[in-house]
């Protein structure tokens, strides 16, 4: 892997780049009918399988120490595109160069196994977010003591409550230490007290990564975290540059 | 460092998957413990469960069918199990092979990891599933003990060779099976059918060697059966009994025509398997 250990080299480079879903269950017959709906990316039906335009020439190029917030109505790329940018999903046409190590966070739970207990569910998401057994190890106390879980830690995970699952998860995943952060919104569901403390371990978060696109529809998260913003639509890149500038244009046009 | 990325189809991607995979041994390396601890937690014996299975079937069909061809119990037994033990690592590359990416969609869409950590993962569940069947194996040293020499040693490049076919086996299926579904359940019957043409519970020389022409001209076919010769490698050097050259020659032909074929497959498709889970 060319990925470099020295932090400054963190980048993410795309040019054109496509993400053309295939979809091979469906029948093309009955999707004549529905191409270019309002929400989606294109359907195109010339051939033999019919394929999702999920994202279209995307051309980006993000250094070290870009904040950019992702916005855009349900179905216009912005899940696809984090997944472009993590390095899951090859563009299909054009390139797309990822530097750094990543950790994506679109999904609190994935990698989270109900029968085991919370302190070995703390070790395993670790390592799917790249970190090592030892490193995480280190990190078990901070995170008993940020989700206040206390002796619950010990028990396995298909005895804890909806939120207490999504504190251990938040506790994990907040306290790694990535060079490209990405995240996809889905933090809420948290009781109010806790939210006002994840938020400061968030934003902590934020700071020691090198790079982060986060995508949300709260604009009081992305005003927090973010400086610049790109505004999906149909599977393309509609505005990008100063957050403040996006959002107001997002908001005029679905308003 | 590079000026550009070399292109996804590249044979330098797929081998940098294979590579990257492996040194992300911790992550599989757990989570292949995690996979057998998982499925026998909250029994009271754990994963010994997995060797007591092993006794109880090879037991059983050993004493059937030493009465069933009139074989000593004393034969019939030792080559009964060593076969199930064998046969059960070879199946479990197989059918789990073939539901590798499918059943791990969850973590191929959320997280960029190298698809070869999956088949990692899976070969080192089957091998330490093997290795609490070997308890089996030594227990019945026993009562039945078999006579070992030098030659049996060849048993431990005979499983290496089993594992590294396992890799392809499961890598190639594996993308097969994520673009054409069908071929899952496909795969799980035709491996169903290879337990009754691989020589598990009946004994290949026997029927070889049998007085009725017929059965003995029908038994050489099973020369067509990859898994014949997969068997034979290992399971002569465990039971001390003489070793053919003609199995290793057909096993490593396998392997590198194996291998051949899954390094072109995963230089072409590895890219498309996100899109296909």
């Amino acid at each position: 892997m060319s990925v470099s250990e020295d932090g400054p080299l963190v980048s993410i480079t795309t040019k054109d780049a496509c993400v053309d879903f295939p979809i091979f269950d469906a029948k093309s017959r009955s999707l004549k009918k529905t191409v270019m709906g309002m929400v989606g990316g294109n359907i195109t039906t010339e051939r033999k399988v019919p394929v999702i335009e999920a994202l279209r020439d995307i051309t980006l190029s993000l250094e070290h120490g870009a904040r950019v917030g992702l916005v855009g109505h349900n179905g216009a790329g912005k899940s696809t595109l984090l997944r472009l940018l993590s390095g899951i999903y090859e563009p299909t046409r054009g390139v797309a160069e990822v530097r750094g190590r990543v950790a994506p966070v679109f999904d609190l739970g994935v990698g989270m196994d109900p029968e085991i207990s919370g302190l070995e569910n703390i070790v395993v998401r670790g390592l799917f977010l790249g970190m090592t057994r030892k490193q995480m190890e280190a990190r078990v106390d901070d995170i008993a003591d940020f989700t206040e879980l206390g002796d619950f830690l010990r028990m396995p995970l298909r005895t804890y409550s909806t939120g207490m699952r999504i504190r251990l998860a938040l506790g994990v995943v907040t306290s790694i230490d990535p060079e490209i952060l990405l995240l996809d919104e889905g933090i809420g569901a948290v009781d109010a007290a806790f939210l006002e403390k994840s938020k400061k371990r968030l934003s902590e978060l934020v700071e020691r990564s090198g790079l982060l696109v986060f995508a949300s529809h709260s604009d009081e998260f992305l005003r927090d975290l973010c400086d610049t913003g790109i505004w999906m639509e149909h599977g393309q890149i509609r505005e990008h540059g100063d957050l403040e500038h996006v959002l107001a244009a997002y908001k005029n046009r679905t308003a | 460092m590079g000026t550009a990325a070399p292109a996804a189809r590249s044979w330098r991607r797929a081998v940098d998957d294979l590579v990257a995979g492996w040194n992300q041994r911790e992550l599989w390396g757990h989570l292949g413990w995690q996979d057998i601890r998982q499925r026998y937690r909250r029994s009271i014996l754990g994963p010994i469960w997995i060797t007591i299975s092993m006794a109880v079937t090879a037991l059983a069909l050993g004493v059937l069918y030493a009465g069933l061809f009139g074989n000593d119990l004393s034969v019939q037994l030792p080559y009964v199990l060593v076969g199930f033990i064998v046969w059960a690592f070879i199946s479990g590359c197989i059918s789990e092979g073939s539901e590798v990416f499918t059943a791990n969609e969850g973590l191929i869409r959320h997280l960029p990891a190298p698809l070869s950590v999956h088949v990692y993962r899976l070969l080192w569940r089957q091998i330490l599933f093997f290795a609490h069947n070997l308890i089996v194996y030594v227990v019945m040293f026993l009562f039945f003990p078999q006579h070992l020499g030098w030659p049996s040693l060849m048993a431990f490049p005979a499983f290496a060779l089993l594992v590294i076919n396992g890799a392809w086996v499961a890598l190639l299926l594996g993308i097969v099976t994520t673009r054409f579904r069908d071929l899952e359940p496909i795969t799980q019957s035709v491996v169903q059918l290879l337990f009754f043409l691989t020589p598990i519970v009946w004994i290949y020389s026997d029927l070889l060697a049998s007085a009725n022409s017929s059965t003995a001209a029908r038994a050489r076919l099973v020369e067509f059966n990859p898994l014949l010769h997969f068997m034979e490698i290992i399971r002569a050097p465990m039971l001390g009994q003489p070793q053919h050259l003609r199995h290793w020659i057909v096993v490593l032909s396998i392997t590198v025509v194996g291998w051949g074929l899954t390094m072109e497959a995963l230089r072409r498709y590895r890219a498309r398997v996100s899109y296909w889970v």
